[in-house]
């Protein structure tokens, strides 16, 4: 199943991350998409005046697992360290669309011809609507590399955008994914050594408390705001069954009642398409952008662990340089060591204040966006049910 | 494909769009202006209709009670939804307007009425114009069985009570302080009224002395045959059963096309209540969820707000908190709504339309009588005219007696047949008419409840994130 993202709900789409992509330089984006049964294949399009191209425009097909490699790279270069690393899009999950339809096709038989049919709509539309996201989720992560100073820069983004043969031969393979994932379990034992030095700089101190706190409390938020907007959506879905059994039931109806019933037949199903534009318009303002921060808050987590461990290693080498003068013993090695290692913490620490700062700005900037916008949109909403129910209701009474 | 971008925040690009915000400054400031007039002047229209004026309070308006705004059963007045428009009115009865109330005290279970006639040249079927009286749930079921035995088997259709429920009365005499019993009461009340409503708007019932002896009178005798597990109990299912396999084997000739059309469309009807009662119970159902998970995430939201170090957005996320509270509260209160206009409407006209199937069965059971009596009659006239033949002259009185008796049983079953069809007919018609006012007048009381949470819906978020910058 192909589907192409229209331009129009491409700019409500994006809403999440406030716009990157202004720098002409180099414009990227996913203009076109396919979904082959569960993989789903990007085209990655790249316009660009950077001489580092070898063309000023060109487009490739990428694979969720390429974003994926791309990330870890970035993640694992040491250069990068003090650098907020963009969160790595999650991999599309068409899991509940799909057993909803199975499900739908299952109570086929207990159901009206037109009632069927409009819940598969529903149902492709909500498929439709994950494609969608997914899309974009995929589409600001590159964008946040394009317009970052440092990322933009780097070999392995190049060659992401540019490089027109199949990726996966540079991708991880089966041992080192696993390692990954030992890796990971490591951090964590690392993160509990680390969190026991004594932090000397009060910025860092705070944010580290502010952001393991601010990342629990996102993480339940986003949690419930998704619960929130599925049952907006079974509210919606209920709207057709209503309508379709009124509207069985106005066939036996005399005359007078019959009219009055397929009226309320016709609003309710206007009803429950505006009630299906509250529920995702809630779900991409709210439940998006919540859970897109939530992973950015941990990519700041994960850069303070950055600056943690760089900082142990700093105290380590100190340690091991008053040691080596003790015993007068490769004291120039110990010394080179301490040196390098305090470059690269205060280096660390430079960008880490720096990239925390914008991230707390661009944080704001884009909460404060996405809520107003759910605000009008919950308004004009309430304002289109009122009209319809009110022209409803006055055409009942002056019957 | 280039559609509308912002400048980056990232703090290079120039900032057109963004102001720079300092931890202090409000945050909501809407560049969107004409979208809220609109949606004043609106909002205006429906509140305040009888008023010219300009000026809309910015407070949360007072909410007009559509039907009981508190969920709990203390004493809260409720308006009927059933008065009987004053152009068909015939002098003899109907205006007969009830409240329900209700207290549970102790372990007995009162029910409260106040019948209040507001006819001033009243009829002179009870003795004052408003009153009250204290009934418990099984004088109900008494009355109702009482009309039952009275009217049903001459074609009457007698509204059905509200069902007993073991399990919960019996959490209600518990004496269980949990919001589940309180609705069960409330349910329950509210099932009351309606049953009685509905008695009291026909004609014929009206006019019965156990109802008005029932809605008058301050002591009334135990109903102690209306005990589920009573002997008169067990006697009722043993009938019910009965009639049903004589339902089965009665083969009537319908001469009537009329009553065969009216009997299929019924039980359509039946299935298509019963379908759409469903749907609308699952409607109820998930705008309960929605509810509670609208107030879940409002407490997530709070918290987050806490966690905000930027004091605006802070701000701002505890108005998010706020408003989807309001938001749960409203979703809960149409909840209410759903059920209590839509579903329970519903649910009483599944049972209505039992009474009426069961209203044309005792019509088969006439004719079958009616049939009996003509078979009855045969087998006479032929004993006789044996006796006749076998000449037994004082057998043969015997026998022209006992055909004379059958022959007015046929007369008397032929008459019952034909009353208790007129009586049906004239039923249907009044039910059929009765129905279509119901549904009607219901459908725009939910509609009603629809528009009033819509509008409040907006409000809420009008008046925390959308603030008038154009003064």
């Amino acid at each position: 199943m192909s589907a192409a993202v229209e331009d129009q709900d491409n700019s409500k789409m994006r809403s999440v991350s406030v716009d990157l992509n202004n720098d002409s330089s180099l414009l990227i984006d996913i203009p076109d998409a396919l979904c082959e049964r569960d993989k789903v294949k990007f085209t990655v399009h790249t316009k660009t005046t950077i001489n580092v191209f070898q063309k000023p425009e060109f487009s490739v097909p990428r694979q969720h697992e390429d974003f994926i490699w791309l990330h870890d790279t970035l993640v694992e270069t040491e250069e990068y360290a003090g650098l907020i690393i963009p969160p790595v899009p999650p991999k599309p999950d068409f899991e509940s669309p799909r057993e909803k339809m199975h499900k739908l096709g299952e109570g086929e038989s207990s159901m009206t011809k037109d009632e069927y049919m409009k819940m598969k709509q529903e149902l492709e539309a909500e498929y439709l609507a994950v494609f969608k996201k997914t899309v974009q989720v995929h589409e600001v992560f590159l964008q946040r590399l394009s317009s970052h100073p440092v990322l933009s820069k780097d070999r392995n983004f190049h060659i992401f955008l540019e490089y027109d043969q199949d990726l996966s031969v540079r991708r991880k393979n089966a041992k080192e994914m696993f390692g990954g994932f030992f890796k990971n379990m490591v951090k964590s034992a690392d993160e509990v050594i680390i969190s026991g030095i004594k932090e000397v700089d009060d910025f860092f101190d705070q944010e580290k408390n502010f952001l393991t706190d601010y990342y629990n409390k996102i993480r339940d938020a986003t949690a419930k705001a998704e619960r929130m907007t599925r049952a907006h959506k079974n509210v919606a879905d209920d709207y057709i069954h209503i309508s379709s059994n009124l509207n069985d039931l106005s066939a036996e109806e005399a005359a007078t009642l019959k009219m009055y019933l397929l009226k309320v037949v016709e609003l309710f199903e206007k009803l429950r398409k505006v009630e299906a534009r509250v529920a995702s318009d809630e779900d991409l303002k709210l439940t998006e952008l919540l859970r897109y921060y939530m992973r950015d808050i941990q990519a700041g987590k994960d850069l303070l662990y950055r600056r943690a461990r760089a900082l142990a290693d700093f105290e380590n080498s100190n340690k091991a340089l008053d040691k080596a003068r003790l015993k007068s013993k490769d004291v120039a090695i110990a010394e080179e060591q301490q040196q390098l290692c305090c470059q690269k913490f205060e280096k660390i620490s430079e960008s880490a204040k720096k990239e925390l700062t914008s991230f707390k700005a661009r944080r704001v900037v884009a909460f404060r966006k996405n809520l107003i916008e759910m605000a009008e949109l919950e308004i004009k909403h309430a304002k289109s049910n009122v009209s319809l129910l009110q022209s409803c209701i006055d055409l009942f009474k002056n019957n | 494909m280039a559609a509308e971008r912002e400048p980056p925040p990232l703090g290079d690009a120039e900032q057109t769009d963004f102001r720079e915000l300092e931890d202090g400054e409000d945050l909501f400031i809407s560049t969107a202006s004409t979208l809220e007039v609109g949606f004043l002047s609106l909002y205006v229209d429906n509140v305040n209709r009888s008023e010219a004026t300009e000026e809309v309070s910015l407070d949360s308006p007072e909410r007009e009670p559509i039907l009981s705004d508190e969920p709990s059963p203390a004493i809260t007045p409720v308006t009927p939804t059933a008065l009987v428009t004053p152009r068909i009115d015939p002098v003899m009865f109907e205006r007969c307007k009830e409240e329900l109330e209700e207290e549970a005290n102790g372990d007995s279970f009162d029910i409260d009425i106040s019948v209040s006639d507001p006819e001033k040249t009243s009829l002179s079927i009870f003795n004052k114009k408003e009153f009250s009286v204290k009934r418990r749930f099984s004088d109900f079921l008494g009355l109702h069985s009482k009309l039952a035995s009275k009217y049903m088997h001459i074609g009457y259709i007698v509204p059905p009570a509200p069902e007993k429920s073991i399990v919960g009365m019996t959490k209600v005499k518990v004496g269980k302080e949990d919001p589940s019993s309180a609705e069960f009461v409330e349910k329950r009340r509210s099932a009351l009224e309606r049953y009685l409503e509905r008695t009291v708007k026909h004609p014929t019932l009206l006019q019965d002395p156990d109802v008005q002896q029932f809605l008058e009178s301050s002591e009334l005798p135990r109903a102690v045959s209306t005990q589920a597990l009573s002997g008169a109990g067990i006697l009722r299912m043993v009938n019910k059963a009965a009639d049903a396999v004589n339902k089965m084997t009665i083969k009537m000739n319908e001469s009537d096309a009329w009553f065969e059309e009216k009997q299929q469309q019924f039980e359509n009807l039946d299935q298509q209540l019963r379908k759409l009662h469903t749907s609308v119970e699952t409607l109820v159902c998930h705008r309960k969820e929605l509810s509670v998970n609208t107030a879940a995430f409002a407490k997530s939201a709070a918290m987050l707000g806490n966690s905000e170090d930027h004091t605006a957005l802070s701000r701002a996320l505890s108005q998010l908190a706020e408003v989807e509270e309001k938001i749960d509260q409203l979703h809960q209160e149409q909840a209410y709504a759903d059920f209590y206009l839509f579903s329970e409407l519903l649910s009483d006209y599944v049972r209505l339309i039992t009474a009426v199937k069961g209203v044309f069965d005792q019509r088969m059971k006439t004719w079958q009588k009616w049939q009996d009596a003509q078979a009855m009659l045969q087998k006479k006239l032929e004993a006789e005219a044996k006796l006749q033949y076998a000449n037994k002259p004082d057998k043969l009185q015997q026998a022209k007696d006992e055909i004379r008796e059958w022959e007015g049983k046929v007369q008397q079953g032929e008459t019952d047949f034909k009353q208790i069809s007129k009586t049906i007919r004239k039923e249907v018609g009044r039910f059929e008419k009765e129905r279509v006012k119901d549904f009607k007048a219901v459908i725009i009381k939910y509609l009603e409840s629809l528009v009033q949470t819509q509008q409040q819906v907006g409000l809420f978020f009008f008046l925390s994130f959308v603030k008038d910058s154009v003064e």
